[in-house]
């Protein structure tokens, strides 16, 4: 209960700061749009389904990747991190709080950009959609873990995708082929192990992470 | 409560700290002096448990959530209210009766007024006193300071100055500073790093 306590504290308090601050989540949001306008333009007429998913998948990809790019901004101002590290709480509390801050501001993004998506594009059914959320919460998840390693390294900006993308490759090939494949339950239970198997890595080696 | 034989702490290939002997009793109180890149903040980071001796032998008689750090950089969110802060602190470290000793903390540091504005709104000096307040908290039996007197005016050094004074003897201390002459009164030992 303790471990759950502190994990909903921290969380809380990234979204307050973004609340605050409004440093992430706008910009998310104006790059998914962005991202969806340009696509509707660039994409040809009876390009099909399969092409569509594919480039939604692209705009998710680098929303996310803004997100965890700043994922551990306030964090950095101030040297806040040192101060968590040095509480007595489990650390990987600490990772969890920010994933699940990150998945929530990931979420909102969609909540906007799917039903963009969907007037631009194509219909998404429901086994679409849950491979969405469930790449989402892998990406959020190996993103904060990988978003940690960077933010201590001078060339984060740089850092961040060279980590992020080879890892996300697997969510991205779940997730188009839980919306294209008529076998789509095969891809949502991959997905699943995907979140699970990597869920568990990052929440045991974030301490490493974050110690000298 | 301190004893640390050669430590040692590299960064890379880099030495910052080389071949420290310290030997802090409980209740004792260590200034360390040194010129700038002497490794000051080094040595208070491996006290304070935030970074592990390359070599040589640390051992410190506190439990992590009985350390309190007050670094160069204050640790705090700059987009909450000192008051935000502390409640977050205090609940990761399960400080009891956790909105009392905020409040008592933020007065006696002459933070109540401006308890619940945005940090990034302080001066320089307001969020050194809010750095002490999130130092002291959770009590703690090992403090660590470095340079507690950096930003702060009269004012602001001597209720540091008082809440030292009122704490040396049932707290161990490891001070850096700049100014040895400051706590000369209080120091029991001197650790000068060349």
């Amino acid at each position: 209960m303790t471990y759950l306590a502190d994990v909903a504290a921290l969380t809380r308090k990234d979204l307050r700061v973004e609340l605050r601050g409004r440093d992430t989540l706008p910009a998310m949001l104006l790059f998914v749009l962005a991202t969806l306008v340009v696509f509707h333009f660039a994409l040809p007429e009876g390009s099909g389904d399969t092409a569509a998913y594919g480039l939604l998948w692209v705009a998710i990809v680098f929303t996310a990747l803004l997100g965890l790019a700043r994922a551990w901004v306030p964090e950095q101002e101030h040297r806040v991190l040192d101060g968590l590290v040095l509480a007595p709480c489990d650390r990987s509390a600490i990772w969890l709080g920010k994933t699940l801050a990150t998945l929530v501001f990931l979420l909102a993004a969609q909540a906007v950009a799917l039903p963009v998506f969907v007037l631009f594009f194509e219909p998404l059914h429901a086994a679409a959609l849950a491979g969405v959320v469930l790449a989402d919460v892998g990406i959020c998840a190996v993103g904060s873990l990988m978003a940690a390693m960077a933010a201590a390294s001078r060339a984060r900006e740089v850092l961040l995708p060279l980590l992020v993308l080879p890892l996300a490759i697997p969510l991205i090939v779940g997730g188009v082929g839980a919306a294209v494949s008529a076998d789509a339950e095969r891809f949502i239970l991959f997905l699943l192990l995907y979140d699970a198997v990597f869920a568990v890595l990052s929440w045991a080696s974030f301490e490493y992470v974050v110690t000298e | 409560m301190i004893r640390g034989r050669a430590v040692e702490k590299r960064y890379g290939r880099k030495r910052v700290l080389t071949g420290v002997d310290l030997a802090v009793p409980a209740g004792g109180f260590a200034v360390v002096t040194g010129p700038n890149g002497s490794g000051k903040t080094t040595l208070l980071r491996l006290l304070a448990g935030l970074a592990a001796p390359s070599r040589g032998d640390l051992v410190i008689g506190a439990e992590r959530s009985r350390v309190g750090y007050l670094a160069h950089e204050p640790l705090v969110y700059r987009e909450l209210s000192a008051a935000e802060n502390l409640d977050l602190y205090g609940r990761l470290y399960r400080v009891r009766e956790r909105r009392e000793r905020v409040g008592m903390l933020l007065e006696r540091f002459g933070l109540w007024d401006v308890r619940n504005e945005r940090v990034s709104t302080y001066s320089r000096g307001m969020t050194q006193r809010l750095a002490l307040c999130r130092t002291l908290l959770h009590d703690p039996e090992l403090l660590v300071l470095d340079e507690p007197y950096s930003a702060l005016d009269e004012d602001g050094a001597a209720l540091v100055d008082r809440e030292l004074d009122g704490l040396a003897g049932s707290r161990t201390f490891v001070v850096a500073t700049h100014d040895p002459a400051r706590l000369e009164s209080l120091a029991t030992q001197r650790v000068a790093l060349a």
